[in-house]
């Protein structure tokens, strides 16, 4: 109060006064900002008024007159391109989802083997780490792709490592159980288990914490997924016709046939976030001080407990963070599929620009898809980091 | 019971022969417990499998300055295609009579960062040095003044345009970067919402659209008449996109710094500007020199993407090797070689940057 009193007393000049000046840095700095833009957007309409290209994204209800290689849903020529980058946006989502899983696994043991005490095994994972992480990820794409149409022969000389799996270049093609009614019942059997298994893992911990006894939920709900789905398995009548893959010209028909550009992608990918994954376990399982080992050890508990309920939740700490941001770079490399001709969203979606020239809107709907795909991971970073923050005394 | 007389017939006991020595190492690196036994020779039996037949392939019945008729006879390894195209794949379309100059720019660089791996050597000189240093690389590149003939960036290419667009764009976007992270530590909500905008959409967003959007819609800004050249047009996608990067590493730093040594600036009555320059800055970049270096790996990169608009950076000119008939199908060579380019490049810059962490951390 003697403060504000006091400089409005001597009248300070208002450039003078902190507050003053804030409000004028920010008007000024919004002014460019808005300037600028304005002066993009309005040189923006007068080229494209220019080119004669409409705005909007009435586009998209236009039938798209191309195809696309791969597809999640029923799509044809005849499609839209609403629906066309609908595809794109499935085919990212798919390769991205197998890839993470793939990813953490496979970086959690390479992870893991960079601790490893064989000195061969660790030698090996470090080179591995350093090799992968170094080399961009669109050369190996290229690598991958290459190596996939050089090495493998076609589909008439197709290698068969196993009864039903051909490899060639026109990718790998396997033998798939017959469609039949019964496999969407496994479905909803192996559903039902998984809720089945998430309750009674609730009702276990509940009843240990109020009578300390144990209950063997793993084993139980392994138990559970394996056997509910044979049950309707059995009681549909245990059907096993396969549908087997047959040359026929000079393609397969039949079986289920993964392309050689997924697969380079899916590869690709994975082998070089898994470097990065690798080092994010390492991290963490090395921020986790061996005393808290010992100290579980000394309160006896067993070598599985110790690993989830000592080890686990304060690893997972560490290692959660970045491996979300590593999985949203996986997902954002998956773009990188334009390159290898993979039907990905962005593929698509430059197909689109190329033939109906809306650009804008083209580029506009890449950000926004990429934009939510990191919104929605940050939502959730969000809640886990507030989930597992450290509860201190 | 005899008394032992320990000065009489004492002597070192040596450890058992299978505890030292190599056979002492095996056994306990290799072969500690059963399954690190069983792993050890599972991972033997692997690289046995796939080490000497990439040698035989490689070394032994590899070609190395033949014509492509005589590989396409052998089954090894045709390093000829790197042989024969080696200038068009490390200087793409630049004018051949002229390729010494992209390679004394490139040598002058490799001497430059030589001098800077050093951190005895780092002043305010260095800095002097690195900006006469790039303007005569530019000089070199471009040409058109003293006795040079200019050469259009259009036939720039190869190496050269990877390292160009590498170092320029870090040289750009880490002074951005600076600014965008105070401006997102800023106490004034119009300039931090701003930034904070720009941070999250352009780490929100794959390089690529902005490389897209470079290449299809940054002329449509422009007005009439007016183009600005492609290469120069990625390159700024490039340094947008960095910017936002180094400003998350950089906001890290600044929030490290405790506040007294802000209310200590405050009260010697620095304004913002010195406090920054004189106070903060200085402190909070040092803790981030690490993570900024592995920005520069990963910025470098990613300049390979640039492949997918069309320009004639490494990647593209071994792609384009590929692509002539005469040479189709030795892309594993071709690729290894520029892999190897990369690897040579980042593994350079990242034990670099692993040593100076380690200087860094016991200095404080």
């Amino acid at each position: 109060m003697a403060s504000r009193q006091h400089s409005s007393s001597n009248r300070t000049a208002f450039w003078q006064d902190p507050d003053k000046r804030a409000i004028v840095y920010q008007v000024i700095s919004l002014g460019i900002v808005l300037m600028v833009g304005y002066y993009l957007f309005s040189n923006t309409m007068a080229n494209l008024e220019r080119q004669n290209i409409a705005t909007g994204f009435k586009f998209l209800d236009n039938e798209s007159a191309f195809e696309i290689g791969e597809s999640m849903i029923s799509y044809s020529a005849a499609d839209t391109y609403g629906r066309a980058l609908l595809v794109g946006v499935l085919n990212t989502l798919k390769v991205s989802f197998i890839g993470i899983i793939i990813t953490v696994i496979l970086g959690t043991i390479i992870g893991i083997a960079r601790l490893s005490s064989n000195w061969l095994v660790s030698r090996l994972a470090a080179i591995y780490i350093e090799v992968l992480q170094d080399i961009p990820v669109l050369l190996q794409l290229f690598f991958w792709y290459a190596l996939f149409y050089q090495f493998f022969p076609s589909p008439r000389q197709a290698l068969k490592p196993l009864p039903g799996v051909f490899i060639s270049n026109r990718g790998l093609v396997f033998a798939v159980p017959a469609h039949h009614p019964v496999h969407s019942y496994m479905l909803l059997m192996a559903l039902a288990a998984v809720v089945g298994s998430y309750f009674l893992r609730r009702w276990a911990r509940k009843r240990q914490e109020e009578t300390g006894k144990y209950f063997p939920v793993w084993r139980v709900s392994l138990l559970l997924v394996i056997v509910l789905p044979l049950i309707a398995w059995i009681a549909g009548g245990a059907p096993t016709a396969m549908n087997i893959p047959v040359l026929r010209g000079f393609n397969f028909v039949g079986g289920l046939n993964i392309s050689p550009e997924f697969t380079a992608l899916l590869m690709g990918l994975v082998l070089y976030t898994a470097a990065f994954v690798a080092e994010i376990v390492r991290a963490g399982i090395q921020s986790v001080s061996h005393g808290q080992t010992e100290a579980a050890m000394a309160i006896g508990l067993k070598p599985g407990q110790i690993l989830n309920l000592v080890i686990l939740p304060q690893a997972l700490r560490v290692i959660i963070p970045p491996l979300t941001s590593q999985m949203l770079n996986l997902t954002k490399n998956s773009s990188l599929a334009v390159a290898i001709g993979f039907p990905d969203f962005v593929s698509v979606a430059n197909t689109t620009i190329n033939q109906t020239g809306q650009a804008i809107e083209g580029i506009a709907l890449i950000m926004a898809v990429y934009l939510i795909f990191s919104l929605t991971t940050s939502v959730f970073m969000n809640w886990y980091n507030k989930k597992s923050k450290l509860v201190e005394r | 019971m005899a008394v032992y007389d320990i000065t009489e017939d004492y002597q070192d006991l040596k450890p058992p022969v299978i505890n030292t020595g190599v056979i002492g190492w095996l056994r306990n690196n290799l072969f500690n417990t059963w399954y690190n036994s069983l792993l050890t020779l599972l991972f033997l039996y692997l690289l046995w499998m796939v080490v000497p037949p990439f040698i035989r392939w490689a070394l032994i019945d590899s070609h190395w300055a033949s014509t492509s008729a005589e590989c396409h006879q052998s089954g090894g390894a045709c390093w000829s295609i790197i042989h024969a195209n080696i200038r068009f794949i490390i200087f793409g379309f630049y004018p051949p009579a002229e390729q010494w100059r992209p390679l004394t720019a490139m040598i002058i660089l490799f001497a430059l960062l030589m001098v800077s791996r050093n951190r005895k050597w780092w002043s305010r000189y260095l800095i002097f040095t690195w900006i006469a240093g790039l303007v005569v690389m530019g000089w070199l590149m471009k040409g058109g003044i003293f006795g040079l003939t200019a050469i259009d960036s259009s036939q720039w290419g190869g190496l050269p345009l990877t390292l160009t667009l590498s170092v320029f764009g870090l040289a750009a976007a880490y002074p951005l970067g600076v600014i965008l992270a105070l401006g997102r530590q800023s106490k004034l909500p119009v300039i931090r919402s701003l930034t904070i905008i720009y941070i999250e959409m352009i780490r929100g967003v794959p390089l690529i659209s902005l490389l897209f959007m470079s290449a299809i819609i940054f002329p449509l800004f422009l007005p009439e008449g007016v183009t600005i050249n492609k290469i120069i047009r990625a390159q700024a996608a490039i340094i947008m996109f960095t910017a936002a990067y180094v400003a998350e590493v950089v906001r890290g730093g600044l929030q490290a710094m405790p506040k007294g040594q802000y209310e200590a600036a405050d009260s010697i009555g620095l304004n913002y500007v010195q406090t920054m320059r004189l106070i903060i800055l200085p402190q909070a970049l040092k803790i981030v020199i690490p993570p900024t270096v592995s920005i520069l790996i990963s910025a470098f990169k990613d300049t390979s993407l640039v492949v997918i608009i069309a320009l004639y950076d490494l990647l593209k000119t071994t792609q384009s090797t590929l692509s002539n008939p005469k040479w189709m199908g030795f892309s594993t060579e071709a690729y290894l070689f520029v892999a190897l380019i990369y690897f040579i490049c980042c593994y350079f810059m990242s034990t670099w940057s692993r040593k100076l962490e380690k200087e860094l951390s016991t200095d404080r």
